[in-house]
């Protein structure tokens, strides 16, 4: 399809596709290199991978990863499927209530997980990998609702005629059409699965560690930076292997049409699948908020202060995602063999271990060359690398939506370059690039994971907050923690609804 | 690469170096920075008296837990992110004094010095002590009265098959008091002994969970969570924090079951603002400043002479005679002992 | 009765009635050409009788037994649909062997007859081709193919040449009377031209709907 007119021409996209990259050379590369190699630098890597514990650990994090996947994906399905095919009351409002678990700190869910879990699950890889399926069927929910909605259900109508048992013509019609964002949402959970940390510890307890886990210890805990990057550099590997694998691109480009054409609304279908989601994604919220109190301390001193950094850091996050996932998800989509790299690179962070990416930043930006250390930028700019892929993801897809003869179109009706870019793409693009934004956004919000390892002067953000105030004692403190989860929750669930909405209005 | 490319590139980099710079410079005059771990917390406005004194004011930097910090300060020795560092404890002192990261600094303060953390003091004076706690059973008094059971007053009773599976502890891999707890077992039976501790204790069903959050807000009955287990490893002073409005407190710390820790600050080598860091440290250990660590931090004041909370003089403890381990010895043995205690307790 | 009878048909969508209490009856081998103006519900006919909508009042039946019980994909009847809805993921055999696969048939056979099939709608050789570089005339022919390849005992043309400019719709419909006629099955053509309706088909109906409570179906040939 090349023969069609690109989005952008190749000089101009190059360009574009050049701040997102130095970004993460910079802020990413960079730092995990420098931390890998000073602990390379001594040698004897092979009798770290060798050790028949970290082995067990390694296959023990493999298997857990891959499980919570699949499980993810078998819970995420059939909820996205009634999201997708079913146009009722209330039904974004379930959607922004839905990613709401993913970005609550893991502390504090974990503390309502236990409470609800009985006791003889705790510290089991049962409990792990139902923490998994709860903290991440939004990804999956989100990725593929939007994807599905878009399947003209005449395509599956085509199928029953020809023969197709619904079973048949899901997987033979529908699941082909929603397998790149199937595996977009495979991969992203993965690798959050995959480097799993709070959740591991908290609820599967000390006796399933997974390899973030054992490169915190040795990393934070024993100063033991050798065997430390020899795991990381098995982690990066792992991650490079399943991207690789997960993100070819489809061969056949699949012409989607913009229809949102529900099925004949089948009460009981909506009512057996959405209830016992909402239940289960309330009940962990619910047992959060009967454990809240102390509202009025959230108002004044710390809380409040937290509440405003987190919704600044958020801000800035957000913007510099959503700018830069924007370039990428333009360049992403142009014909050239450099923008699947850049692809895997941005998606590289999300599996990537904190621990390493923390310590690396602290010792590639502590040089008499360039010292970031205690910049205010630090923690927003780390934010900004977890919230870009998303971004990128959601517009990259869109952009793959605009057929290239509209482009064409625009183009024999006297429209310039620029003005077929902003008339065609940019309207297909700020949909996906608001949604990214609101993401992005709810992302930072809810972060702990990278910015604990990131030494931070003034106010901590919410989270932060929230993990200081649960480590210590006395039922008051642990009322004021729980109370500002629900802030938190609220902030983060109220900011998607939001943006749902402003892009409601912008449809195609 | 094309041309405009390497500029934007260079334009990236010193915009990145701009925004330092001008951070760097801010942090110069009469300023200090306190780097510290999670946990540290106290009274808004405590070092104001300090900044009128002195005319220097105090930037507090937290990071992570205090083994992080520290070593995050050992991985940028010689550069260090501020001046002055709270939160090394004499789990770690050993680690920090070798690493040469800290500077020596003998404060003039240091002769009001409660007689028992006298000789917690290192040698060369690397490290300064600025409070006290202990790592304790706690147990919950009421399940005990309910089912009519004596609260256990030793580490040996906690192997007794009556107290089966009443005890939650951390993991000494990834928790500090879990570590502690570790080394107490160890200051009572021996180099030789905790091991066949460990192994009765396991089998009596003791829980393990990752770290303090876990285990007392969880799984301990005593607390916000209201979970199962009766027993668990915390503090000598979180009794104090469980106060009700009536005045009495639900759980008590079992004074004989107490590793001792002494928490430490360090001038950070490197500083350039040496003379402020040593007044910084003097300030740390006025009685002033260690008034407020035991409301704020649940440790108790290092110094001699200085009035605590009512509620932590009740239902805090003060053990007279915990258990302890040399600081060299826990550097020379951790990694060890926590791999043995590993396969002993989770394999 | 033998072929297919549609009794006393009625559909509502909310308030609105589309079809109201509508007969219709195909013999063996017929043709039966539905005329009307848009929005006199041609189309929810033809997925009431392939059962992809379930009517409100009325049966369908196949040689006298109601199919009610029998879901779309066990009923054999084609469809073709006017946007031809071909599989984006699939390549023109792909398409075109989609219902004998659904049937698991052996790969050999499906083999034959998708190429038997292409020499019938005369685009021998285009198996590899992807659906998406075909031209409309193309693309209706391998719908049509399609619809053709699981030997269905009914098929339902929804305008299917309606998309097609005039010269190519008069080509196509003769090659489809052609084809109808030589494969035997009888079929339901909807259209809105009724020029097309009598070149193709034997018999052509029109479907009025004046009001919601008045529908009558009149013959004329």
């Amino acid at each position: 399809m090349d023969h069609h007119r690109p989005a952008l021409n190749r000089r101009v996209v190059r360009l574009v596709g050049f701040a997102p990259a130095v970004f993460l050379a910079v802020f990413f590369v960079w730092p995990v290199v420098a931390i890998v190699g000073r602990g390379l630098s001594g040698g004897g890597l092979v009798d770290v991978i060798t050790d028949p514990i970290l082995v067990r650990i390694a296959w023990f994090t493999l298997w857990q990863a891959v499980a919570s996947t699949l499980l993810t994906l078998l819970v995420g399905l059939p909820v996205a499927f009634v999201l997708a095919r079913y146009q009722f009351r209330g039904r974004r409002g379930i959607e922004s209530l839905l990613v709401v678990p993913f970005v609550l700190p893991t502390v504090v869910v974990g503390t309502a997980f236990l409470a609800l879990l009985p006791n003889s699950w705790h510290g089991t890889v049962e409990a792990v990998l139902i923490a998994h399926v709860y903290f991440n069927v939004s990804v999956v929910v989100r990725t593929l609702t939007p994807v599905w909605r878009q399947v003209d259900g005449r395509l599956t109508d085509a199928a029953r005629t020809l023969g197709a048992t619904p079973w048949q013509s899901f997987r033979r019609v529908v699941a082909p059409i929603l397998q790149p964002a199937l595996r977009s949402a495979a991969s992203i959970v993965f690798m959050f699965t995959f480097t799993s940390f709070g959740v591991v510890l908290f609820l599967g307890g000390p006796r399933h560690p997974t390899l973030e886990v054992e490169i915190y210890r040795r990393t934070a805990q024993l100063l033991d930076l050798r065997s430390a990057a020899a795991l990381a550099l098995i982690q990066v590997v792992c991650m490079a292997a399943v991207l690789g694998l997960a993100g070819r691109r489809p061969k056949v480009a699949i012409p989607r049409r913009f229809v949102e054409r529900p099925t004949s609304f089948n009460a009981w279908v909506v009512l057996a699948i959405l209830v016992p989601a909402v239940v289960a994604v309330l009940a962990p919220l619910v047992a959060l908020a009967t454990r809240a109190g102390q509202w009025r301390a959230l108002f004044t001193g710390r809380p409040f202060d937290a509440l405003v950094t987190s919704a600044f850091t958020a801000l800035v996050a957000a913007g510099i995602a959503t700018l830069l996932g924007c370039a990428a998800g333009v360049c992403v989509n142009a014909p050239a063999r450099s923008s699947r790299l850049l692809e895997v690179l941005l998606s590289l962070p999300l599996g990537t271990s904190a621990v390493t990416v923390g310590f690396g930043l602290l010792v590639a930006f502590s040089g008499p060359l360039l010292d970031l250390r205690g910049n205010r930028l630090v923690i927003p700019v780390a934010h900004a690398i977890i919230g870009l892929p998303f971004v990128m993801r959601l517009v990259t897809a869109a952009l793959r939506d605009v057929h290239p003869r509209q482009r064409d179109a625009a183009a024999t009706l006297g429209a310039s370059p620029w003005q077929v870019w902003r008339t065609v793409d940019w309207t297909a693009l700020r949909r996906p690039a608001a949604l990214g934004a609101g993401f992005a956004f709810a992302v930072s919000v809810g972060e702990f994971g990278a910015s604990v390892f990131l030494v931070r002067r003034g106010n901590p953000t919410l989270p932060t907050l929230i993990n200081e105030t649960l480590g210590r004692p006395g039922a008051s403190n642990n009322q004021l923690g729980h109370a500002m989860a629900v802030v938190l929750a609220l902030l983060s669930g109220g900011a998607l609804y939001v943006v749902d909405r402003m892009g409601e209005r912008w449809k195609a | 690469m094309n041309r405009p490319l390497t500029k934007l590139a260079f334009s990236l980099v010193l915009l990145a170096g701009a925004c330092s710079t001008s951070s760097q410079q801010s942090t110069q005059s009469q300023s200090v920075t306190l780097v510290t771990h999670d946990s540290f917390f106290v009274t808004d406005g405590i070092f104001d008296s300090f900044t009128k004194a002195t005319g220097i004011t105090v930037t507090v930097a937290q990071g992570a837990d205090a083994g992080v910090v520290l070593n995050q300060a050992i991985l940028t020795k010689g550069r260090p992110d501020g001046d002055v560092l709270w939160g090394v404890d004499n789990t770690l002192a050993s680690r920090a004094v070798s690493s040469g990261a800290f500077a020596s600094y003998k404060s003039s303060a240091l002769k009001n010095l409660d007689p028992g953390v006298v000789a917690f003091v290192p040698k060369g004076n690397e490290l300064t002590p600025v409070d006290v706690g202990d790592v304790c059973i706690n147990a919950d008094v009421k399940w005990f009265a309910k089912k009519s059971l004596a609260v256990p007053t030793s580490l040996a009773m906690l192997t007794d098959p009556a107290y089966k599976e009443l005890l939650v502890v951390q993991n000494p891999a990834t928790s500090s008091p879990g570590l502690a707890f570790l080394l107490a077992t160890i200051a009572h039976s021996g180099e030789t002994g905790w091991q066949q501790y460990w192994k009765d204790l396991r089998r009596n069903g003791v829980q393990v969970v990752d770290g303090w959050v876990g285990a007392y807000t969880v799984e301990f009955s005593g607390s916000a969570g209201k979970g199962s287990r009766p027993l668990v490893v915390s503090y000598g002073s979180s009794p104090a924090a469980e106060v009700s409005d009536d005045g009495t407190s639900p759980t008590v710390a079992l004074k004989d079951t107490c590793f001792h820790q002494v928490e430490y600050v360090g001038i950070l080598k490197g500083t350039k603002h040496e003379a402020a860091a040593r007044k910084l440290v003097d300030f740390l250990l006025s009685a002033e400043f260690q008034a407020d660590v035991a409301p704020n931090m649940y440790v108790f004041p290092a110094v001699q002479g200085v009035t605590v909370p009512p509620a932590f003089a009740t239902h805090g403890i003060r053990p007279t005679k915990p258990f302890d381990i040399p600081a060299s010895d826990i550097e020379k043995n951790r990694e060890r002992w926590i791999n043995e205690w590993t396969t002993i307790v989770l394999r | 009765m033998e072929g297919l009878a549609c009794r006393d048909i009625t559909v509502r969508f909310g308030q609105q009635t589309v079809l109201n209490g509508v007969s219709l009856h195909v013999e063996p081998g017929q043709i039966v050409g539905l005329v009307g103006p848009s929005g006199s519900g041609k189309s929810t006919l033809l997925r009431v009788i392939a059962g992809l909508v379930v009517p409100d009042a009325g049966r369908v039946e196949w040689d006298g037994v109601d199919v009610a019980a029998v879901p779309t994909h066990a009923r054999r009847f084609g469809y073709v649909f006017q946007d031809q809805q071909l599989f984006g993921h699939l390549d023109v055999a792909g398409n075109v062997g989609f219902g004998l696969k659904m049937s698991r048939r052996p790969n050999t056979e499906i083999a034959v007859r998708v190429s038997e099939l292409l020499d019938l709608v005369d685009l021998r050789g285009f198996g590899r081709r992807s659906v998406i570089d075909l031209s409309g005339g193309e693309a209706q022919r391998v719908a049509l193919a399609r619809a053709l390849a699981p030997r269905p005992r009914l098929l339902l043309l929804d305008e299917p040449l309606s998309a097609l400019d005039h010269d190519l719709r008069k080509q196509l419909g003769s090659e489809l009377r052609r084809v109808l006629n030589e494969q035997g099955i009888p079929a339901i053509h909807v259209t809105h031209d009724h020029a097309e309706a009598t070149q193709i088909c034997d018999v052509v109906i029109a479907l009025h709907q004046r009001t919601t409570d008045e529908t009558t179906p009149s013959i004329n040939t």
